[in-house]
């Protein structure tokens, strides 16, 4: 991205790797074997996340790490790993930081399950809700919608 | 000089806040009319004040006063005018004050617009609001001044942030504010009512339009920073699922919910409950999203500089004003009365709505939180992104789009004629899942995705269809301003279906490496790099790339992406360039040279189709909202009589 | 129906929560990640050795003694404010400090060396950055302390401070049995 927003954040270690990056951008041409590896590579960096950056995915950063970890990703691509396997790689050595779609496991089953949850007790209530309504008295339904 | 009498006019300003809060608050608790009566002119007055103040900062900004801090560190002697005026709200400062002065514009239009509302409502709405003035202008004036001095004065200065010099970012800020803020007005009226002890269908009525329209600014606000992302920041995406961007969308579905719930509550009197209840989470969520940005608890691109002091003191805030506003919630929230329902009728629907989009914004609230709630816990570091949210949002909307036809054509109370509404809407199901075949056959790089998307948004246009249909033709009645938006905001969805499952699952980018005369072929489009030449702008060098877009042989547009140096920061920042369509975008950025003689640039090509019906779907939904407002019932004058008996009063339908 | 009380108690959480957010994120201004190496054992390398680039330094050579990996580069402005606690660190011999030179180039590293004094007992090289991706490295300076096994026992990102070493490092070489 530009690296206008990394200003914001005055770190020393944002200075250090910006001194590096220059004006890297996050569009970098890449050959690839066909549209189908293209398409996978794409939806990959976008699920991983910038290591050194506010909130960005590898696809978006401009970051030199960045770019560094895009060859990466490819490079694994291309030796023939599977997308969990990828994912695997990447948060072995940064962490489950680095995957922008958590993992389920005990830790986040409170965020997978959790708005089901919400939404299987909502409707229990609904139907009390409804169950709890007084009888209607007969009268002509009122005229239509206002 | 000005700087000063801009602080002093602000702290003014926070005085009258101050007794707008207690003296009305206390009369209507005590039946004190002369201090009730207090209430509009204190509004009126700190309204005045606080617009003095902004222009006042506005005007130091516009005349580069240096010796402001504030305007040192956002502005440039060489910034265009436009942005000086801007700019007053680029930065934290800044936009605190601008949002003290839409709180203030939207006090003192309840207070002029509320004539026939007994003063005692009107007195502790009021007040309610003022508290929240008073809450965000100590804020300003004590630990975000935008009139602190810089002694000695910058020589230089450091320049507005160059991704809001640009018009899109003008109006974004604004028209969210005026959303955000105007939540306030529900909520005034949902604490006032809790205070009184008396909810009225009454207040629900008044405070619909104020809803509506708040709502509406929202939608126009996140929309505006929707587009900007697209055409501004070069990769053509247009949602993100940041937590700032989270954060402004919690209030919007919860402002979502909060409208159908005050229709029910003001028609069948019954939802009260529910209603109180969304009133005040849709500005808590507001008050919430002030939070986020500002306290640097969330890491994202889009927040403001961080401070905790600043974190804490706003965190503090919000534990009264929202937990003040639960509390009083759990001990005088009514019960639910009002006239009853079956199963198969409006209500239920409509309840089915509240609980869905209740799970939505927990959901987000739940996943934007959840990475410092496990940190915290010192389980760990763990990132929650778009593929939690998406995946999560679709599912839990499914269900939203495909009872939506269903809403408007069922009754409130009674037994809808089940059998009759299924006839009516079969016909279309039948056609959706056709197209859904045939589109998942057929389509160009369609995807099941494509095929749900183009089914979804004709399901939800049919409803409509059907709707008009059956209110035009068959029961042969006129259709109220609250029915002409409610069209346009269900149409507004179906539109913004077709665009949203259309776009993700067709959208198409190639990165190039190109040489002037270099030609790409991208989905049937051709891309001739033509070359990159060297141009100034007012405060920037730009790198002015030329590439021509052609089709079959025509030429179809002559796009410009730029790189734009800019000289005060040193900044860099890409303009892409694209060729809008109402069926497709066609998009290109350029990156960096790929070489020392310049000749090869990388350069990002897109063929976004159906983007642009994201935008106007959601445009269709503020209008909707908009044009509900202005329904005539509401400006009618509601007379004791007239109103749906309150739920204390509990007198038969 | 719904327990009242409800959402007090869930907005009573969540305020809590960002109390505590705000608290811990005091002073930060970038996300630090911490590394999943930590108890880990140390990732390979095979990497020329600065002092004798047709030498090849593995990860398992340095092995038998704990040391601490220090990556720098010349271009870190913040690499030059740590190196005066490295170099203390290095000369009072409690600690082997090695040093990984990070997308540098040859000239300027040795200028930087030169203008700075070379605390390091060995400098790996790596120009490209792909072995530091196994260390899980994404900026200058980061130092990783291992111990005589190959295990990494800790990870600090950003410059050391006496602090630092103060509080976190020696009580850690204790522990592992470092230096006299």
């Amino acid at each position: 991205m530009n690296t206008v927003m990394l200003r914001r954040s005055r770190g020393m270690l944002v200075l250090a790797l910006l001194a590096f990056a220059g004006l890297a951008s996050a569009i970098m041409p890449k050959e690839f074997h066909s549209t189908e590896e293209a398409e996978r590579y794409r939806a990959l960096s976008h699920e991983i996340r910038c290591v050194m950056c506010q909130n960005q995915s590898l696809a978006d950063s401009p970051a030199g790490i960045a770019d560094d970890l895009r060859y990466e990703l490819l490079a694994r691509m291309r030796e023939g790993y599977s997308d969990e396997q990828i994912r695997d790689w990447f948060a072995a050595r940064y962490g489950d930081f680095v995957l922008y779609r958590p993992r389920f496991n005990p830790t986040t089953w409170a965020l997978w399950i959790g708005p089901f949850v919400v939404l299987a007790a909502g409707i229990w209530g609904l139907v009390a809700v409804i169950r709890r309504q007084r009888p209607l008295p007969t009268v002509r339904p009122e005229p239509e919608d206002r | 000089m000005l700087a000063e009498l801009g602080n002093f006019a602000m702290l003014l300003a926070l005085l009258l806040a101050t007794a707008l809060t207690v003296f009305p608050l206390v009369g209507a608790q005590r039946g004190n009319v002369a201090w009730m009566r207090l209430a509009r002119p204190l509004a009126y007055g700190q309204t005045l004040l606080i617009a003095i103040s902004y222009v006042l900062l506005t005007w130091v900004f516009v005349q580069h006063d240096l010796s402001v801090a504030y305007v040192a560190n956002n502005s440039h002697h060489l910034l265009p005018l436009v942005y000086k005026i801007s700019g007053v709200w680029g930065a934290h400062e800044g936009s605190l004050l601008l949002w003290v002065l839409i709180l203030a514009v939207w006090i003192s239009a309840v207070a002029r617009f509320s004539r026939d509302l007994p003063l005692p409502v009107v007195a502790r709405v009021l007040a309610v609001m003022g508290f929240v003035s008073v809450g965000f202008l100590s804020f300003t004036a004590f630990t975000s001044n935008p009139f602190e001095r810089l002694l000695p004065a910058a020589a230089v200065g450091q320049d507005l942030n160059p991704l809001l010099q640009d018009p899109g970012l003008i109006f974004h800020p604004p028209l969210l504010y005026a959303g955000y803020v105007g939540f306030a007005v529900a909520f005034g009226f949902a604490v006032a009512a809790l205070l009184d002890g008396r909810v009225d269908a009454q207040w629900v009525r008044w405070s619909r339009p104020w809803t509506n329209v708040a709502w509406g600014f929202l939608t126009l606000g996140i929309l505006l920073g929707s587009y900007w992302a697209y055409y501004e920041l070069g990769w053509g995406g247009w949602w993100f699922w940041d937590p700032v961007e989270n954060a402004s969308f919690m209030p919007w579905l919860a402002g979502l919910a909060l409208i159908h719930s005050q229709a029910v509550s003001e028609k069948r009197g019954s939802f009260h409950a529910w209603t109180l209840l969304l009133a005040i989470a849709a500005f808590s969520l507001s008050l919430l999203g002030a939070f986020l940005v500002r306290s640097g608890v969330l890491t994202s691109v889009h927040a403001f500089a961080t401070d905790p002091q600043r974190g804490m003191y706003i965190l503090a805030f919000l534990a009264v004003v929202v937990g003040g506003s639960l509390a009083l919630y759990a001990l005088r929230a009514p019960k639910n009365e009002g006239k009853p329902f079956v199963a198969s009728s409006r209500e239920t629907l409509l309840l089915a709505n509240n609980l869905l989009m209740t799970a939505a914004t927990i959901m987000i609230l739940l996943g934007t939180l959840y990475p410092l709630l496990i940190d915290a816990l010192g389980l760990g570091q763990i990132s929650v992104g778009a593929p939690f949210f998406g995946v999560l949002f679709t599912l839990l909307m499914t269900p939203v789009v495909l009872l939506i036809p269903f809403g408007p054509l069922s009754r409130w109370g009674h037994e809808e004629n089940m059998p009759l509404l299924l006839r009516l809407m079969l016909p279309w199901f039948v056609l959706s899942l056709i197209v859904l075949v045939l589109v998942l056959l057929f389509w160009p790089n369609g995807t099941l995705r494509t095929a749900a998307g183009f089914a979804g948004g004709l399901w939800v246009l049919a409803g409509v269809g059907v709707y008009l249909w059956r209110r035009l033709k068959v029961q042969r009645q006129n259709l109220t301003a609250e029915n002409v938006g409610m069209v346009l905001a269900h149409a507004g969805l179906g539109v913004f279906v077709v665009g949203v499952l259309v776009l993700e699952s067709t959208q198409i980018q190639r990165d190039v490496a190109a040489r002037p005369g270099m030609s790409f072929e991208v989905r049937g489009y051709s891309f001739e790099f033509v070359g990159v030449e060297e141009r100034m702008g007012p405060n920037f060098v730009s790198d002015f790339g030329t590439v021509r877009v052609s089709r079959d042989g025509e030429l179809v547009a002559t796009l410009h992406p730029e790189k734009r140096h800019y000289k005060a920061g040193g900044q860099v920042m890409t303009e892409a360039s694209y060729d809008p369509g109402i069926f497709r975008d066609v998009y290109v950025a350029l990156g960096d040279p790929l070489d020392a003689n310049r000749t090869e640039w990388a350069v990002r090509l897109y063929v976004k189709p159906f983007i642009r019906w994201i935008w106007i779907g959601a445009l269709l939904m503020a209008i909707g909202s908009f044009v509900v407002a202005f329904d005539r019932r509401f400006r009618r004058r509601v007379s004791e009589a007239e109103a749906v008996p309150a739920a204390s009063r509990g007198a038969p339908a | 129906m719904i327990s009242r009380w409800l959402p007090f108690g869930v907005f009573a959480a969540i305020a809590l929560l960002l109390g505590v957010g705000v608290i811990m994120n005091a002073g930060r201004t970038q996300v630090e990640i911490v590394s999943p190496l930590i108890g880990r054992p140390a990732p390979d390398f095979a990497l020329p050795d600065f002092a004798k680039p047709s030498q090849i330094v593995r990860q398992s050579d340095l092995r038998g003694q704990p040391y601490l990996l220090n990556v720098w580069a010349s271009w870190c402005a913040s690499c030059r404010i740590e190196h005066p606690v490295i170099t203390d660190l290095a000369l009072s011999g409690r600690i082997t400090v090695i040093g990984y030179n990070y997308k540098d180039e040859r000239a300027a590293a040795e200028r930087w060396l030169r203008q700075l004094g070379n605390p390091y007992h060995r400098i790996v090289v790596d120009e490209t950055g792909r072995s530091a991706i196994d260390w899980g490295i994404y900026g200058t300076p980061e130092t990783f302390l291992v111990d005589a096994e190959g295990i990494v026992r800790w990870k600090h990102v950003g410059p050391i401070s006496p602090q630092t070493v103060e509080r976190e490092l020696l009580p850690l070489l204790d522990a592992i049995g470092a230096g006299r």
